[in-house]
């Protein structure tokens, strides 16, 4: 896969972003790296409940297309588990994203939901939930209510390598390609699915071929490298903002991480995120741009990252001083009416199922 | 005002959402130029053009999750099952993403999925279905199932009308065959509350949708032929289930007798007998009897349906025997 940015269009989209816009892109993908970094700390520390999941690698895509969309005019999104980036561009707060790790009661989801499961159609994003290429049928009808009411509004939703091959992607995908939905479809190719690799998962060649199936363009693009990523799915945001439907666009990146933070990545073979690592880190990469071809000064991306840390300390200062989640709670809110479910009636007048919560090191999948 | 069926009473509660509230479109297979393969909803597109009846792919994981998505964003969807054995394609997205919505992400889902259930009509394994129990056991759910008329209009325009999202199962059986006059006006049943179809005082049948029928012709018989004052109760929602009016009727006979179309095993009725059990044992003089359909799939060749599927004369023989206990 080429690493190199200097097979560019002499027109790009990202032409027309600012210096400052340039910059803040490094912004949001340094944010994203340093703050898992922290959410792995907290982790190791067992102050993380449940796994932990890594965008180490793939925060150029997440952050390039994410970037792409009009938060002034009202773009939805649906992150995958690796779209951290995508969510704090949108406005997601590590504030937020700790809690939710740390299972506290004043997170987004008040405990009811894991990592970065959460949304805010405000903001412009929606919780995913763990079924993969789900997302894509529920982003398909968000994007169709934007079409039904004749709103310039876009949608863009992430599935992995892997979800393309779900019904669920089949079906969305399909359907919003039929109703025209303005909607943009990444497929973040990453090269696994948990330990299983793209050989096993499809026997196509490219995932952009599969928008063949749908008759639909697919664009497959450098997911390493930023401004390559914003330009693709800046004209897919632009087309679906013409009415002109659905694009697929296959991003092109690296899992250097295992799925969670247990797995050990055993089936990878040796050199291979090492190779990654060294020669195609969309940080490294990028940075490289900003000092070489923007003429961008060390200092002030050093600045950037020391602002970056200093936003983390804080949100983590915040977030270990937030109360647990109130057992209770958990009754609330089923539905709209009636707004709690009854407790059990050995539960009646009880406000802790037991003394102590105990805080599972695991889900108890493999350690080693 | 004069009598219609109760397909046209879904219908007329298609209309009349449709025209009050702007954000309420169907989608489903075939709805829109053909009218649907039940023509319940023949001449909606003609009135509200192609953007409010949407002509959708064989897709039931693909537009119900659509379905989600618009709902997240202020519309209401109306999602038609060409048949309602379908659904378990969608089972995927109903429970684990409609269902769960509100609760773990705060969005709404105010949506319905409604379309023909039901057996008695040699429909096959594929065309006669009763799923409700397989959603019965998902939080974040509701279940309504009408047995009249202009029940079936005034619980579906209650079910477009929730801010959750409602399944909305309708008898085939019954489409065309019962007719009623439509209440004036606005007619809105509450979900949630059962309806005593029949009153009486030596024993209950609970009951709902198209056994509700039958179990009001086997109290006619038994009314006759033993002289038993039977009451029907048609609970009308499933999920929230009417507790209140369960437990009025067991205090009120001490009998219990419940039947439905569905199978046994795993049945609403087992649900019945256990909140029965947990909130008035000793009120009951006899045990909670079940008439269900067999645990098979449902066989085609009307000798072998009509063994299968509960009748008037299963419902008369129980009744005896729980009147006798």
């Amino acid at each position: 896969m080429a690493a190199s940015t200097s097979t560019r269009a002499p027109s790009r989209p990202s032409d027309a972003l600012t210096l400052e816009k340039k910059v803040e892109l490094y912004y949001w993908m340094r944010l994203t790296r340093s703050l898992e970094e922290r959410l792995v700390n907290l982790y190791r520390q067992t102050k993380v409940v449940g796994g932990l999941f890594r965008s180490l690698g793939q925060e150029a895509d997440a952050v390039g297309s994410a970037f792409a969309l009009d938060r002034t005019k009202g773009d939805i999104l649906s992150p995958l588990i690796r779209n951290l980036g995508s969510m704090l561009v949108q406005g997601a707060e590590p504030l937020e994203i700790i809690r939710q790790y740390m299972a506290k009661g004043d997170s987004p989801t008040r405990g009811r939901e894991l990592n970065i499961h959460f949304g805010d159609t405000v903001r412009g994003f929606v919780g995913q939930i763990s079924h993969l290429g789900d997302m894509v049928p529920v982003m398909a009808g968000v994007t169709l209510s934007f079409k039904l009411r004749g709103e310039q509004r876009v949608g863009m939703v992430y599935v992995g390598d892997g979800a393309t091959s779900t019904g669920a992607f089949h079906e969305g995908i399909n359907f919003a390609a039929v109703q025209h939905c303005p909607l943009v479809v990444i497929v973040e190719n990453n090269g696994y699915a948990y330990s299983t690799p793209n050989t096993k998962q499809s026997a196509v060649k490219e995932f952009k071929d599969k928008a063949l199936a749908y008759g639909i363009p697919g664009i497959r693009a450098d997911g390493n490298d930023v401004l390559a990523t914003y330009d693709v799915t800046r004209d897919a945001v632009d087309r679906a903002r013409r009415g002109e439907g659905v694009t697929l666009i296959e991003l092109m990146t690296y899992r250097r991480k295992g799925h969670a933070e247990h797995d050990n990545q055993s089936y990878v073979p040796d050199g291979e995120i090492e190779r990654w690592e060294k020669q195609n880190d969309p940080i490294d990469r990028y940075v490289r741009v900003l000092l070489e071809e923007l003429q961008v000064e060390r200092k002030e991306l050093d600045a950037i990252d020391a602002r970056v840390i200093f936003e983390i300390d804080a949100a983590t200062d915040l977030a270990e001083q937030s109360p647990a989640a109130e057992p209770t709670d958990a009754l609330n809110g089923v539905y709209a009416e009636p707004a709690s479910v009854e407790p059990l009636w050995y539960r009646a007048g009880v406000r802790s199922a037991v003394e102590k919560n105990e805080r599972a090191a695991g889900w108890g999948t493999f350690n080693g | 005002m004069a009598e219609i069926t109760y397909l046209e009473a879904i219908r007329e509660a298609l209309f009349e959402e449709m025209e009050r509230d702007g954000n309420v479109f169907c989608m489903g297979e075939d709805i829109g130029a053909y009218g649907g393969a039940f023509k319940v909803t023949d001449g909606l597109m003609a009135k509200y053009g192609e953007n409010r009846v949407i002509d959708t792919p064989i897709s039931e994981a693909g537009f119900v999750g659509a379905a989600a998505g618009a709902s997240h964003m202020g519309m209401r969807p109306v999602v038609e099952m060409q048949f309602i054995d379908f659904i378990s394609c969608a089972y995927d997205m109903l429970t684990n993403y409609i269902a769960t919505a509100r609760y773990r992400a705060f969005l709404p889902c105010p949506l319905v999925i409604r379309g023909p259930s039901g057996g008695y009509v040699r429909g096959g394994p594929f065309h006669s279905q009763n799923p409700e129990a397989a959603f019965l056991h998902t939080p974040g759910l509701k279940i309504v199932y009408p047995a009249t008329a202009s029940d079936a209009k005034g619980l579906l325009k209650a079910a477009i009308r929730d801010d959750d999202p409602v399944l909305f199962f309708e008898h085939k059986y019954l489409y065309r065959r019962i007719k009623e006059e439509m209440p004036a006006g606005d007619h809105v049943v509450p979900i949630g509350k059962a309806r005593i179809a029949r009153e009486g005082k030596d024993l209950s049948i609970i009951t709902y949708a198209a056994t509700v029928w039958k179990a009001l012709e086997a109290a006619e018989q038994l009314e006759k032929e033993d002289g038993l004052s039977v009451e029907v109760l048609d609970l009308r929602t499933l999920l929230p289930m009417d507790d209140e009016a369960i437990i009025a009727t067991v205090k009120k006979t001490n009998r219990v007798l419940i039947v439905h179309e569905d199978t046994r095993t795993g049945g609403v009725a087992g649900e019945i007998a256990a909140r029965i059990n947990e909130h008035a044992f000793e009120w009951l003089d006899a045990p909670i009897l079940r008439v269900t359909a067999a645990d098979v799939p449902l066989p085609f060749a009307p000798p072998l349906e009509d063994y299968v599927l509960p009748q008037v004369a299963d419902i008369v023989s129980v009744a005896r025997k729980l009147a006798a206990y």
